[in-house]
């Protein structure tokens, strides 16, 4: 079964194409690369795929039930608790808060008691808030987080941050996970630990990956398959070593990379 | 439950505290001015602790929390002095004046409602021009209806409002919506000062969520002006203007936009700086605005940020203190060595 299908998903912004007839399918437990150059339209993507943008034609239909078609069209928060997470480029953590309460924030999306019992404090209000707290505390035993939970969220050093984000992203129980460039501005070291990572909460949580990347050989080693965009087109699609024999993706992409080495 | 049970009896030593003082105001023990003053003071605790709800705590702007006390003042003042108008005539005296002080809470939020949908629809700061302008319709409005004295005012309400009753009306809502940002319901509210698009993107209804904050917010508005109304005992379309928005904002960003305990200290402070500057009272509209101008240049977070004041903090900003002192000397000490 396709956990992720889009057809002829396109977006304009005034005269600009951002992204055209975007096609891709994902199956069930796949770990897939997106790649392209910078500009290419790799996070328009994604925020089409979660509710930010409005697609201007084409639709996306997650495991079989449309989030966005000609006729409707989900905001965020309703495809989140469908199960689609995501992080994204620039960090979005809630700076200000702590760590323990930026994983809080995802179980929101299950809480039962209403404003009354808020306003009060009521029993019930006490249970749910206990069940949250260690719900969280124990998502962030996993990340290595825990004791960090009461620093703010802007003060860990950036690897945690971007830890803490996907942490964040996970909690909100997802089927799939849309990772935006996870790696960028890591060192080597710190680079590995985040493959690992992704490789360890896919086995854990049995979770779909879509992976935007602009490192190259990251996202050949991880990656069963990957799309290349490029000016906001699918231009090559296919396994790591296809993609690495592509004369198309060789001058879009490669060629960059070889221009800059 | 041991929790529960110590934030109960605070709250029941608080109460006991505001009831001696009241006890005392009525043995004239404190000058009758002063008493006033106190009054006004615990009303504006109201007012600036709701609008921080809205500015500090969920991050939109309002310019326009005046408005939603005028509501709730002429909709109380019309069904305390008319005796069977809205309510049953069996409702009267204090009785009355509690129902009708609640009615006018639920009035600005339904207002608040309806201002409110439309404008936190939208990203940005379309809240700030349309709660700006909806401050002005309502004053204009009430200038044109004579049912309530159009321009001259609606006079000779019943003295209702005492220094007790506003300090009990502060306790509820400070109590109400502290326990509002510690639920879930309160987090979701900041994840959207903190960054919108993350919110929704983790599942937070963040129009909904804005909604809510703004409608709680007009409905303890709604309450203050009751208890203000009730305490001059008249509302003319002069008494919530602009200006008495631009004082609340005032309050919550000097206090610290977030912080509950600053809006609280703030909106004593101020309320006490007007009264010693009554005869300055034409220009505080340029002190207000070089007061503003002056805290968003040099402590944008105002005075507490948007900490809590506790008695942690201030252990920790004196040990801060002496750390830096004590640096200062050392630097002495080694610059003179040099
Ligand atoms: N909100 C927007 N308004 C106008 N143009 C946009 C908007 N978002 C993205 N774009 C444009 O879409 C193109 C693709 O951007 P982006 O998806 O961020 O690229 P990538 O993530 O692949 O580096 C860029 O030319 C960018 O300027
Ligand atoms: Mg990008």
């Amino acid at each position: 079964m396709a956990v992720l299908e889009t057809t002829n998903l396109t977006i304009r912004f005034g005269g600009l194409t951002a992204v055209s007839k975007f096609n891709i399918a994902l199956e069930e437990g796949e770990l897939v690369g997106l790649i392209g150059p910078n500009g290419a339209g790799k996070t328009t993507a994604f925020n089409m795929l979660t509710g930010v943008y409005q697609p201007s034609e084409g639709t996306i239909a997650f495991c079989d039930a449309p989030l966005c078609s000609a006729t409707k069209a989900l905001q965020p928060f309703q495809i989140t608790r469908r199960g689609i997470a995501r992080t994204f480029q620039n960090i979005r953590l809630f700076k200000e808060l702590s760590v323990l309460d930026n994983v809080k924030i995802a179980y929101h999306q299950n809480v039962k008691y209403g404003l009354l019992p808020a306003f009060l404090h009521t029993a019930q209000y006490q249970t749910e808030e206990v069940e949250i707290e260690e719900k969280a505390l124990e998502f962030l035993k996993i990340f290595s987080l825990d004791t960090k939970k009461a620093e703010k969220a802007k003060n860990l050093p950036y690897g945690e941050q971007r830890r803490l984000e996907i942490a964040r992203a996970l909690a909100t129980n997802p089927k799939l996970l849309l990772l935006d460039e996870p790696a960028a501005g890591m060192n080597p070291q710190e680079t590995q630990q985040l493959m690992e990572l992704i490789n360890f909460i896919r086995k854990q949580f049995s979770l779909t990956i879509l992976l935007i990347e602009h490192d190259m050989a990251l996202v050949m080693g991880v990656c069963e398959r990957i799309y290349v965009l490029d000016y906001g087109k699918i231009i090559a699609h296919g396994t790591p070593a296809e993609i690495r024999r592509n004369p198309k993706v060789i001058e879009a992409y490669l060629g960059e990379e070889v221009a800059h080495a | 439950m041991a929790k529960r049970f110590s934030a109960i009896l605070q709250l029941v030593l608080l109460l006991a505290v505001g009831y001696a003082i009241q006890m005392a105001m009525d043995a004239e023990l404190i000058n009758r001015y002063y008493a006033h003053v106190m009054t006004i003071m615990a009303i504006f605790v109201v007012g600036a602790v709701s609008l921080n709800l809205i500015n500090g705590i969920c991050g939109q702007f309002s310019l326009g929390h005046a408005g939603f006390m005028a509501v709730g003042a002429y909709t109380a003042a019309i069904i305390t002095k008319n005796p069977d108008l809205i309510l049953p005539a069996i409702f009267t005296g204090n009785i009355r004046f509690i129902l009708a002080t609640l009615l006018g809470g639920m009035m600005a939020a339904l207002v608040g409602f309806m201002v409110g949908l439309p404008s936190l629809r939208l990203r940005g700061d379309y809240l700030a021009i349309v709660t700006l302008g909806f401050g002005e319709i309502i004053r204009i409005l009430l200038l044109n209806w004579d049912f309530v004295g159009g321009a001259s005012g609606y006079f000779g309400l019943a003295r209702h409002t005492n220094f007790f009753a506003a300090f009990l009306l502060s306790i509820i809502t400070i109590t109400i919506i502290r326990n509002f940002i510690q639920s879930s319901h309160g987090r979701a509210c900041i994840s959207i000062r903190e960054d919108e698009i993350a919110a929704e993107t983790m599942g937070v209804p963040t129009t909904r969520y804005k909604v809510i904050a703004f409608v709680i917010a007009s409905f303890f508005a709604g309450t203050a002006g009751s208890m203000m109304a009730h305490l001059t005992q008249m509302v003319t379309p002069a008494s919530f203007t602009f200006i008495l928005s631009i004082e609340l904002l005032l309050m919550v960003v000097l206090g610290g936009l977030g912080s509950i305990s600053g809006s609280i200290g703030a909106a004593i402070f101020l309320t006490y700086a007007a009264e010693a500057l009554r005869a300055f009272r034409a220009y505080r509209m340029i002190l207000y605005s070089l007061l503003l101008i002056f805290i968003m240049l040099f402590r944008p977070k105002g005075l507490l940020g948007n900490q809590e004041l506790s008695l942690s903090l201030l252990r920790e900003s004196f040990k801060n203190l002496r750390a830096r002192w004590r640096r200062k000397k050392k630097d002495g000490i080694t610059a003179a060595a040099e």
